[in-house]
């Protein structure tokens, strides 16, 4: 399939059916789901269908609208209006407003800067396709940069492009995708994989899903490209089973892709063949680890191994891979699209293009959001957040999952790229970010992260499987107020022990959650050690 | 033809010695009389770089590395007794001991035991982190053996040369992090497991009493590892 086939087929799926006047999007992503959105899309074609009015109006799945704490939305097109919190029965007067004022107690603001202030590369199709039509994907130049990269682009042409855009991996390191790419490109053998990393376990983070559950063929996309340019035939997209609608999904566009020639054999008539599989994850925070998700896939138990070997030079099965994230698939495509000059002028210097964050906690504005990088915390939480709810006060926020750290008030001005997060004891990490305010105890907090990892811990090395487990019974015994100060010496001796002697990333970065909280919020441990005391009112203190 | 095998130069604690270079710094250290402490390395066995006590410092590499499993390369300043490291490897094994219950005036393998030699070579005094106290079964299904998982410290030597050499794979692992348990099959009684062909070898592998025969005195509960290098020698010179 050439461009142009690609270009005539996205037309005729135009002029299939006579557009309708109207169409109501409704999200039906996990978050909107959950929320009751499917039931909410029944009625309202069950409505329309009453009415008789199936050719003037379209009611339509699609995906994340980002906005989750507002769920089930819906946007009505051409009027361009959303609507929040919609019931079933909301649906008489949505059909019944279509082309009229619209139903004013629904409406959404979308002039509200949790909308104006993103910047949606990644997410620029999620929300407005339906994820399980590919003429939907096609129609928004879907697949061209695939085509134009089979026709026109050498692989190591390719490689430039990625390389030129400064994109870095979105799993969390953010080791350069370029690099990587041109590593396994230059490992010997006719055989290579490339896995897609989709084993997404942080607390709190729902990026990787959204992308998956709301532009699935994205990364598919996105995956094809890197397999041709670094020359592997076989794919495997690495999914945890908790994630039934991505799998689902997934599942629907690799079959669509296959009969349309853009995947499988000799795609789009060129000598590039690739296949992609899904493999189901057991759901183990460690498997997102790069040699334990092999392990994995190989059919073992998902335990890290000690790198070098890198999995560029020696991965699935002993052959060279490549694995990248969801999210840094999905900038893939784009990238080609519009040139790596283009991405590198979005960004700061050394962290280009853009970032999706899953924003929770104490703000008011909870959801998916893609900002570039470089904007603010301050922009982040207060702008499109909306700020701290209940007339509290902000306190830290927490990037980087288990493997983060909590940023106090001072750092709020700071730009969110890799640098600077690093710099304040932080990571990106893959997205998560968590708001507190003062209701949270931070001690608390870093005891919450470290149960995380003790129950995560795969048990293979002893400072992280033993070096975890004592320090969760440390901060159990300062949340309690049964520690003395001896203790806080021994939490940092084996805070410093795990991190530099635990074989793999999990617990190289288990303590950075107590690390962090102890770096800005000493004087809580002390309170609860020395006076007994719980200053945010949270932890039960038995004294 | 072979292909030929280059030979690297480096540095060890500063004395200068040399090693093939699909050699580990691990081997090329015991050629040298030079100790690096392990606990789940035998060799033998495909090294795992699990127990952490063989870290060491090279020169230009942020991040620790273990002998075990790293080649040696060129020009490598490897420094293997700093202060940080011997710290980190007492640390080890204080968590190696508060973790299941070594009490050793009462273990069948007391004075042959890896993990409490090791103790005494690296002068480990005390346990500062509190024992942990975990109730854990004893199974003495097995007409000869018994395994006792308050003694068991992971190392997976077990399940390593039961896969490896014996080809039997009746032990894996079960759970994750502290959780984790050497099991017989599919966690079933070891007496009762179809595949195992009490050839004794994991016992004999085994550091610790986790892993001992029944009704031997304790003066002769010497673990015989010397079969294992013999057997994989045996096994490479076959190919």
């Amino acid at each position: 399939m050439t461009p142009e086939e690609l270009r005539r087929l996205a037309e005729s799926h135009e002029e299939a059916r006579p557009e309708p006047r109207h169409c109501i999007k409704v999200c039906v992503a996990a978050g909107c789901l959950s929320a009751g959105s499917d039931r909410v899309r029944e009625a309202l074609q069950n409505e329309i269908a009453q009415r008789g009015l199936e050719n003037e109006c379209e009611v339509k799945g699609v995906g994340c609208l980002g906005l989750c704490t507002a769920g089930p939305l819906m946007l009505v097109e051409p009027d361009g209006v959303m609507y929040q919190r919609v019931t079933e029965e909301d649906a008489p007067a949505i059909v019944e407003s279509l082309g009229k004022k619209s139903v004013e107690q629904l409406v959404c603001p979308s002039d509200m800067s949790f909308f104006t202030k993103q910047y949606k590369i990644v997410l620029e199709n999620s929300g407005v396709i339906d994820p399980e039509k590919i003429e939907d994907y096609i129609a928004r130049d879907g697949y061209t940069a695939l085509a134009r990269v089979l026709e026109e682009m050498t692989p190591q042409e390719v490689i430039d492009e990625i390389t030129r855009s400064g994109l870095r991996g979105r799993g969390g390191a953010g080791y350069p995708t370029g690099l990587k790419w041109s590593t396994v490109a230059k490992a010997g053998g006719s055989r290579k994989f490339v896995i897609c990393n989709a084993d997404e376990g942080d607390p709190g983070a729902f990026m990787d899903r959204s992308v998956l559950e709301s532009d699935p063929h994205r990364v598919l996309e996105g995956m094809a490209i890197a397999a041709y340019a670094v020359g592997a035939s076989q794919g495997f997209l690495y999914v945890r089973a908790e994630y039934p609608l991505a799998v689902k999904r997934l599942r629907t566009a690799i079959r669509q892709a296959e009969r349309l020639g853009l995947l499988g054999n000799n795609i789009c008539g060129t000598t590039f063949s690739f296949h992609v599989d899904i493999r189901l994850g057991a759901g183990a925070f460690v498997c997102g680890e790069e040699t334990a998700l092999i392990a994995s896939i190989e059919g073992k138990r998902g335990q890290p191994r000690p790198r070098p070997p890198y999995p560029a030079e020696y991965g699935l099965w002993g052959y060279p891979t490549l694995i990248n994230n969801v999210e840094t698939f999905a900038n893939v495509a784009p990238i080609i699209r519009n040139g790596g000059d283009w991405f590198a002028s979005i960004g700061t210097e050394k962290s280009k293009g853009t970032k999706v964050f899953a924003l929770a906690g104490r703000v008011r504005n909870t959801g998916l959001i893609e900002v570039p990088m470089g904007i603010t915390l301050r922009e982040i939480i207060f702008d499109i957040g909306g700020g701290i709810p209940d007339g509290h006060r902000f306190k830290a926020v927490q990037t980087g999952g288990p493997s983060g750290g909590c940023i106090p008030e001072q750092y709020l001005d700071m730009p969110v790229d890799y640098d600077s997060l690093a710099k304040v004891g932080s990571i990106m990490g893959s997205g998560g970010m968590i708001v507190m305010d003062e209701t949270s105890c931070m001690v608390d907090v870093a005891k919450f992260f470290m149960d995380f990892c003790v129950s995560e811990s795969c048990g293979k090395c002893v400072p992280c499987r033993v070096g975890t487990a004592q320090m969760y019974h440390l901060l159990n015994k300062i949340t309690s107020g049964e520690a003395t100060m001896e203790d806080l010496a021994l939490l940092e001796e084996l805070c410093d022990m795990v991190k530099y002697t635990s074989l793999c990333g999990l617990g190289q970065t288990a303590p950075n959650p107590v690390l962090s909280t102890l770096q800005y919020f000493r004087e809580e441990y002390i309170a609860h050690i020395v006076d007994k005391q719980c200053p945010a009112g949270v932890c039960q203190m038995r004294q | 033809m072979n292909q030929p095998v280059r030979v690297k130069t480096l540095k060890i604690d500063d004395r200068d010695v040399s090693g093939r270079e699909d050699e580990t710094i691990l081997e090329v250290a015991r050629q040298n009389g030079i100790f690096i402490p392990t606990l789940c390395h035998l060799e033998g066995l495909t090294p795992i770089g699990a127990c952490r006590l063989c870290l060491v410092e090279i020169k230009g590499v942020s991040r620790l590395l273990p002998a075990c499993v790293t080649r040696v390369e060129e020009g490598m300043e490897v420094y293997t007794q700093s202060e940080r490291l011997q710290k980190y490897r007492r640390m080890v094994l204080e968590l190696l001991f508060s973790e299941r219950n070594h009490i050793c005036s009462v273990c069948v393998v007391n004075g042959h035991c890896e993990l409490q030699s090791m103790a005494q070579i690296l002068g480990m005094t005390h346990v500062s982190v509190p024992y942990r106290f975990p109730r854990l079964p004893v199974d003495a299904s097995h007409e000869r053996f018994v395994v006792d998982h308050n003694r068991c410290i992971l190392c997976t030597r077990c399940v390593r040369v039961c896969d490896e050499i014996e080809g039997a794979h009746t032990w894996d692992v079960m759970g994750r992090g502290i959780d984790s348990r050497v099991i017989t099959d599919l966690n079933q009684p070891w007496g009762e497991s179809e595949t195992c062909t009490s050839c004794g070898k994991c016992v004999n592998v085994c550091p610790t009493g986790a892993l001992f025969e029944k009704g031997k005195p304790v003066s002769d509960r010497q673990k015989k590892r010397q079969f294992l290098p013999y057997l994989t020698m045996m096994r490479e010179e076959r190919r």
